[in-house]
């Protein structure tokens, strides 16, 4: 990766970083270098670091500092202090969350320390834009190789070994699936990489596209090959417009190398690929629903049955894997079954990529060993929560996902065990949360989510989710019946049992597990009108601590509704008429001196009591 | 078909494994609950009301979508567990959190499946009542149906049935989530979204959610009077419950698709709209007597008084007797009809030639197919279409020609296009573009009236090209080396200069047919009507030969038969020449048979086909007529001369429903009955015999049509005595071969059955020629192209072409009175193509003339790219604006056929 002893300054070109100002930022970084007359400097644009809450992140190899927030105004100081002067600027380092120590290089940042890259170990690293770039990296070593060495019954049997299992989420093993389609007969089958990357904050499919589309392309190729499909589509959400640029680059240089098109690598086998854009729905993740959009119909699921890798795309057998399963693939092969096999747990082979996000110090893209466990994630990769907060929950698996309590922090991580747990691996989101998240108001998040995103095709979703938002709805703003518990999870059971596909089987995860593991806070919200996490509006009272009161007046200057009374000149207390109150928390927010306080008091045995007036 | 076990509900049950869980169960009499689900749509699985349990299954499985051997482990499924009935019960409350509670005053009350499980799983209606329920504004925006989504379970049956069954495509889905709706593109009205108003989304329609307009306010469900019959209209043969309260038709149901031989449960506008004809006003209740000389008629019922049946039939006799005596028997002529049924024009052409003694019989089949009769009878030994409709599906390659197939045969052209989703390759040749050509491989604009030229040049091709099927041809047909003459001038750049199609264009449509393993040849007007109508048709089968495309299945050479029963009347002897069954007059065994039958002598000289007779009742040879359910004022070609021809005769008689045009010419007018009174049977395009049942009781003193005619024969001195038209059947069977097997007993529990169908234990033909010919070889036909008989000049440079429109059957007797069908297409048009419209100066929605030689009609411009270049089209229902005041009476010199395809035409302003 670049000439020993050359500098050369890495510039990240993801989405992330990009939209915090990477591209001002490389131009400046490559105009001061001229101005400054440094001729063996190499500038080079890459994919996702993963850490793009830092971003814009700047690299300088050989020397591996790491820049993070790199400002087009930061430039000027890279170039005169550390390139001229090999005077590294510690300002810009990344500083330890907890330490507050900056810490110069790649390397040593514990974010990437405790990382295990496989799939994302090129991320960054190479220039996508450059299929040289890839070779070298290593990329197209293992396709060749398939094609003269191996029979396609060999390469899926080296898959199978491997234990390799879908990581869109439901973890198949995609030897077995590969198996299934290679044995149906077909006039033409068909391989489509599912880059339809619907939940929110997961992006990891994204900074692999955009970071090393060929690693994907060569999936492809492989499994076109160990299948028998000469055919290959990308599904890729056109919101993600970078990935699609570099993908469509990616296959045109590929198609000139002859590593795409008519007799592959010089072989006897001819494989294309046509990336698809889809239009943007959460459901066209699931795989009969993308085939009937590649098809030209609305993305809506069928029933399977028949599955397809027997009957897809045209009703043709069709094998549908996931970015990181394709991206994983090659180095299978490169590196042998036993390799991958040996890493991660005995039943969940390999390394998990996770987008960590929510109350955690480093928010980003990780990949760890399957099984590790989630302490180490959230702590040691995550940097702890923010502000000093106590851990409460951890969402995994996107809006399906379900939310696990602190007794599960040391459960090693991989499809089995969260599983067990009541949730998901899913797309890999992994949302952490401290003590301000209400566990109900959370559930009717992604319920909200998932209702909106419904095909609508079959009853339990579509009509179901929209009760289940309806209870929750209700829950949070106060209207909550005690037999709105009962009927949440008779609806959730009833989703879950009988919906059409794995939106609607799954949607009721966050509603499942919060109630098994945060049961309280849903009765403190129906018996109480209580929210022990202060969060749900309706429940809140807020009043003026008089003790800790300077009687400064911003409370009442700023409140929207008119609601405080009170006086500072003839120093009259401030105080909050709960009836005008929005409860908007501006008062809250405004107060120099911390004196408003926000409560959650409820209302004690209110059904008790009008049961006993009726009386 | 690979058998494995299953057990459902604990029963050990063996079956295809390709079958779904729900079709066994069904098979096996346990009932599942369904929703989304039809017999005649694909599997989706949407509505999880099917769902059983399966033992080692991760969830509940539709069972509508899963197929057996599909199943895990030992295939145990439970239907009716308790898991599976909170799940359906669950399913079944949360359609009703956004449904109205308003079964009371539902249409669909009665018949809502949505209501009937309700009322099954004892369902808490009010358990899941959503914040924000639907609040959609019905739909009245079309003459059809009601779209009520308020009402939408969102099964997507509709979507399917436009999609899957009509080929369409007009409604899908739109949003997402509890908000998700069916709609239209963009949501556009209906009237603009390419819809077609087939209804087959309303028959299928579960809930109240689409209902027919018509019917709103007049019956509940469990108030109808379900009568299974066969449709009217076009030669389909298309079958459905009519659903009839107090005497009158209320809707039409075709939702039970097992019922229905041909459409399934498919069916066009008019079939499944177009019926209020039968309940019309203007229907003739009583028999009438002309009151007033011709000289002063007024052309209305005023002209008319009532008369006692007994006088009125009298009369009729009488004056025929005179004439008979006066005269002879030969100044006599009968037109039976292509609408009465088999029974019906049995009795009539047994009338004319039994009781009046003349051969002069025919009816409107010499418009349409007479050329097919007589050049398929010539090629083949058959007139009819050799091959059935659900064969279409699996042909390779489908050549279409001289049919607007969706619009006229609208049930066949959702094979076509079922066909060509399957992978078939569809060739049209039309001089239009017609719908057909959207999904069309090659579509062939010939200039009208070149159908020869093409046919040759194509048949040139395949044989310069080596395609043509020797072995075929030398097994089983003969005269090949005529023919091979005969095509050798028409090369593809001389058919080019003739018809206009592109040489190259039909060298590709010659490959692609003579290829094909199985390909078959729709044809209608297109073809026949013409003044080569018979070489046209002797071509086809040319083609069909050379190729060996006939005598195997979804092969063949196949007339679309433009009338519900034109086929029946042919089959039933309504022609001058022939017998039923095609036995000729002129062949003496023939005649002693019936002699012997009918116990009188007959003659053997062939009568006059219907242009014939037009023409001679002009010059005063012809006196008296006997017009039974025709309208030869709308539907003849050059009306000026036909209207002539009718005020010249000595006595007209017509037999009728309505006061039609050609009626209120007529001395008499006997009041007979609708499809929808009578008992009988029809014939559709496909040979296929099916019953028509009496489904209300006439009004008035409407009589059976059957018994008027035995009336008329009895006072003639022939009589003629049956109980019903079952009695009938039998006499046809038993002197027809191919009905030899045909009976009402045998139709009430089989069906239809396809003729042949010669003994009582044939299973009828589903199609001909399989092995050998029935006229034994095959027999090519040499012909030579002949320009039409009128071509464009100075004075008339624009070529006319007419033919008929989806929303209207022929003359608009019966549509034109079918409210729905009237207001949305309520007058006439005159297609032209936006080239000469701009040559012309015509703007769209402009009045404008159009005048041949023979007469002047004004109606409106609609510029459209349908047509092409200086060919216009007009659809001749409309007597206001008769596009036969144009047309050219020229006939075919062998069957007698006008060309009503070609006529020249001048445009003017008005």
């Amino acid at each position: 990766m670049g000439n020993k002893g050359r500098k050369t300054i890495i510039v990240c070109q993801g989405t992330g970083c990009v939209s915090s100002g990477a591209t001002p930022t490389y131009k400046a970084l490559e105009e001061g270098i001229r101005k400054a007359g440094l001729t063996d400097i190499q500038m080079k644009l890459t994919g996702c670091h993963g850490f793009c809450q830092r971003g814009p992140i700047v690299i300088i190899e050989p020397d591996g500092v790491f820049y993070s927030g790199v400002q087009e105004k930061n430039c000027e100081e890279i170039v005169e202090s550390h390139l001229k002067n090999g005077q590294p600027v510690e300002g810009l380092f990344y500083k330890d969350p907890a330490t507050g120590q900056p810490i110069a290089t790649y390397g040593e940042i514990p974010f990437y320390a405790n990382q295990e890259r496989i799939v994302l170990a090129r991320c960054g690293h190479i220039n996508p834009e450059v299929i040289e770039d890839s070779i070298d990296s290593g990329i197209y070593r293992a396709a060749p190789r398939v094609f003269w060495e191996m029979p396609p019954a060999a390469v899926i049997e080296e898959i199978k070994k491997a234990g390799l299992r879908g990581r869109g989420g439901a973890g198949f093993p995609t030897g077995v699936k590969w198996g299934f389609c290679a044995n149906v007969e077909a006039d033409q089958k068909y391989i489509i990489c599912n880059a339809d990357e619907g939940d929110p904050g997961a992006f990891m499919d994204r900074s692999i596209l955009e970071a090393t589309p060929h690693q994907v392309l060569e999936g492809m190729i492989i499994a076109g090959y160990a299948i028998g499909a000469t055919k290959g589509y990308i599904y890729a959400r056109a919101e993600y417009p970078l990935a699609i640029k570099r993908l469509g680059i990616a296959i045109e240089q590929a198609r000139e190398k002859g590593f795409l098109g008519r007799r592959v690598f010089g072989s006897e086998f001819d494989f294309d690929i046509t990336i698809f854009q889809g239009a943007g729905a959460f459901v066209c993740g699931e795989e009969t629903a993308l085939i009937g959009s590649i098809e030209g119909g609305r993305g809506m699921p069928r029933t399977r049955p028949p599955f397809p890798a027997v009957k897809g795309l045209w009703g043709r057998p069709t094998v549908i894997n996931n970015v990181k399963t394709l991206a994983t693939v090659p180095e299978i092969i490169n590196r042998g079954a036993e390799w991958f096999a040996g890493i991660g747990t005995e039943k969940s082979p390999g390394t998990a990529v996770f987008a960590l996000t929510g109350k955690v110090a480093n928010c980003g893209l990780i990949e760890v060993p399957m099984g590790t466990p989630l302490r180490k994630i959230i702590f040691d990769i995550g940097g702890g929560i923010v502000d000093g907060g106590r851990f409460k929950a951890v969402q995994t698996g996107g809006p399906s996902g379900g939310c696990l309590p602190e007794e599960f922090l040391d459960t090693p991580v991989d499809f089995e065990n969260l599983a067990k747990a009541g949730s998901i691996m899913g797309s890999g989101g992994m949302v952490v949360m401290d003590e301000s998240t209400c566990m109900v108001d959370l559930a009717r998040y992604f319920l909200d989510f998932t209702q909106k995103e419904s095909c609508g095709k079959c009853v339990p979703c579509r009509m179901g989710t929209k009760h289940m938002l309806e209870i929750l709805e209700d829950i949070c703003e106060g209207r909550g019946e005690p037999d709105d518990l009962s009927k949440l999870m008779e609806l959730a059971d009833a989703i879950k049992e009988g919906s059409l596909c794995g939106l609607g089987q799954t949607a009721p995860n966050p509603v499942i597990t919060t109630m098994k593991y945060f049961r309280h806070e849903y009765e403190a919200h129906v018996h109480e009108k209580r929210c022990p996490a202060l969060k749900c509006k309706a429940m809140l009272q807020y009043h003026v601590n008089q003790d800790a009161c300077k009687l400064c007046g911003t409370c009442k200057k700023n409140c929207p509704a008119d609601a405080i009374r009170g006086d500072k000149k003839k120093k009259i207390p401030f105080e909050i008429d709960v009836d005008k109150c929005i409860r908007c928390g501006m008062c809250h927010t405004v107060c120099p001196v911390g004196a408003v306080v926000k409560t959650s008091p409820g209302i004690v045995n209110d059904h008790e009591e009008a049961a006993e007036a009726a009386n | 078909m690979e058998y494995v076990y299953c057990i459902i509900d604990g029963k050990k049950i063996e079956s295809d494994k390709d079958r779904t869980i729900l079709e066994v169960a069904q098979e096996n009499g346990i009932q599942i609950p369904t929703l989304c689900h039809s017999d005649v749509l694909a599997p989706t699985g949407a509505c999880r009301l099917c769902l059983v349990e399966v033992t080692g299954a991760r969830t509940l499985m539709p069972s509508c979508a899963t197929r057996i051997g599909d199943l895990p482990g030992e295939r145990i499924v439970q239907t009716h567990s308790d898991k599976v009935r909170q799940a359906r019960r669950i399913v079944l409350e949360l359609l009703w959190s956004a449904h109205p509670n308003d079964c009371t005053l539902c249409e669909k009350s009665g018949a809502c499946d949505l209501q009937k499980y309700s009322y099954e799983y004892n369902v808490d209606i009010e358990k899941y009542r959503s914040r924000d329920p639907y609040d959609f504004a019905p739909d009245y925006n079309n003459p059809y149906y009601v779209r009520d989504y308020n009402k939408c379970i969102l099964c997507g049956r509709c979507i399917r049935a436009c999609a899957e069954l009509q080929g369409n495509y007009v409604l899908d889905f739109a949003r997402r989530g509890f908000s998700t709706m069916v709609s239209t593109p963009m949501g556009a009205e209906l009237m603009d979204a390419n819809c077609v108003f087939c209804g087959n989304c309303v028959a299928l329609c579960p809930t109240g959610a689409l209902v027919e307009k018509e019917r709103l306010g007049r019956g509940r469900e469990w108030e109808f009077q379900k009568t299974h019959t066969t449709c009217p209209y076009c030669g389909c043969g298309c079958t459905f419950e009519l659903c009839t309260k107090d005497n009158e038709i209320i809707k039409v149901d075709s939702s039970d698709a097992r019922k229905n031989i041909v459409n399934r449960t498919a069916l066009c506008v008019k079939g499944r709209f177009g019926l209020g004809f039968v309940n019309s006003a203007d229907r003739l209740n009583h028999p009438l007597v002309r009151r007033v000389p011709k000289g002063e008629a007024t052309g209305t019922l005023q002209d008319y008084e009532r008369a006692p049946w007994n006088e009125v039939l009298d009369l009729v006799a009488n004056r025929l007797l005179e004439i008979k005596a006066a005269c002879g028997p030969d100044a006599i002529g009968g037109f039976s009809s292509a609408r009465a049924t088999n029974e019906e024009n049995y009795l009539f052409q047994k009338m004319m030639r039994a009781a009046v003694g003349t051969n002069n019989v025919d009816h409107c089949a010499r418009l349409c197919h007479a050329s097919t009769v007589a050049g398929l009878a010539k090629a083949f030994g058959s007139g009819a279409m050799t091959n059935s409709i659900d064969e279409i599906i699996d042909s390779d390659c489908i050549l279409v020609t001289g049919s607007n197939t969706t619009e006229t045969h609208p049930i066949v052209s959702l094979e076509i296009k079922k066909a060509v989703s399957r992978g078939a390759r569809l060739i049209v040749i039309e001089p239009r573009n017609i719908e057909l050509c959207d999904i069309a491989e090659i579509n062939l604009h010939q200039r009208p009236g070149t159908d020869v030229a093409w046919l040759n040049g194509m048949m040139h091709v395949i044989i310069e090209e080596g395609l043509e099927d020797r072995e075929f041809m030398e097994e089983r047909c003969e005269n090949f080396d005529a023919v091979r003459e005969a095509v050798k001038g028409y090369t593809p750049e001389r058919v080019e200069r003739i018809t206009g199609i592109p040489a190259d264009d039909l060298r590709r449509a010659a490959r692609i047919y003579a290829t094909a393993e199985r390909a078959t040849i729709l044809y209608a007007m297109g073809i026949t009507q013409h003044t080569s109508g018979t070489d046209n048709v002797l071509s086809v089968a040319n083609l069909a030969m050379l190729c060996g495309q006939i005598g195997r299945r979804s092969t063949g050479v196949n007339p679309l038969r433009g009338q519900n029963n034109v086929q029946g009347a042919c089959d039933m002897g309504a022609l001058p020449n022939v017998y039923p069954g095609y036995q000729r007059v002129d062949d003496f065994s023939v005649q002693a048979k019936f002699e012997q039958a009918w116990g009188v002598k007959l003659d053997n000289k062939i009568g006059m086909t219907v242009t014939r007779m037009m023409e001679v009742a002009q010059g005063g040879t012809l006196k008296a007529l006997y017009i039974m359910g025709e309208n030869p004022m709308v539907t003849d070609p050059d009306i000026s001369h036909v209207e002539k021809a009718l005020r010249n005769l000595d006595f007209l008689v017509v037999q009728d429903i309505f006061p039609t045009e050609t009626a209120l010419l007529a001395d008499v007018i006997l009041p007979g009955v609708s499809f929808a009174e009578k008992t009988g049977t029809f014939t559709n395009t496909e040979r296929r015999v099916q019953m028509v049942r009496q489904a209300i009781e006439p009004l008035g003193e409407r009589r059976q049509d059957f018994q008027i005619i035995c009336e008329v024969s009895r006072r003639l001195g022939y009589k003629m005595s049956y109980s019903d038209q079952a009695a009938v059947m039998k006499e046809i069977a038993k002197l027809t071969p191919s009905y030899g097997g045909i009976s009402h007993k045998r139709l009430e529990t089989e069906g239809g059955l396809q003729w042949p169908c010669t003994d009582s234990r044939h299973p009828g033909t589903a199609f001909l020629h399989s092995g050998g010919f029935v006229r034994g070889r095959g027999l090519f036909s040499p012909c030579e192209y002949r320009d039409p008989a009128e071509l464009p000049d100075e004075a008339f440079p624009i070529t006319l072409t007419t033919g008929r429109v989806l929303e209207h059957y022929h003359s608009g007797s019966m549509t034109r009175r079918s409210a729905p069908l009237n207001e949305h297409v309520p007058t006439a048009w005159v297609e032209i193509s936006p080239d000469l419209a701009k040559n012309l100066g015509v703007k769209e929605g402009e009045r404008v003339a159009v005048t041949s030689r023979r007469g002047r009609i004004e109606t409106v411009a609609r510029v459209t790219n349908k047509v092409n270049g200086d060919v216009i089209f007009i659809p001749f229902h409309f007597a206001e604006a008769a596009a036969n005041r144009l047309t050219n009476p020229a006939l075919d010199p062998v069957a007698q056929i006008p060309e009503y395809k070609v006529c020249a035409v001048r445009i003017d302003r008005v």
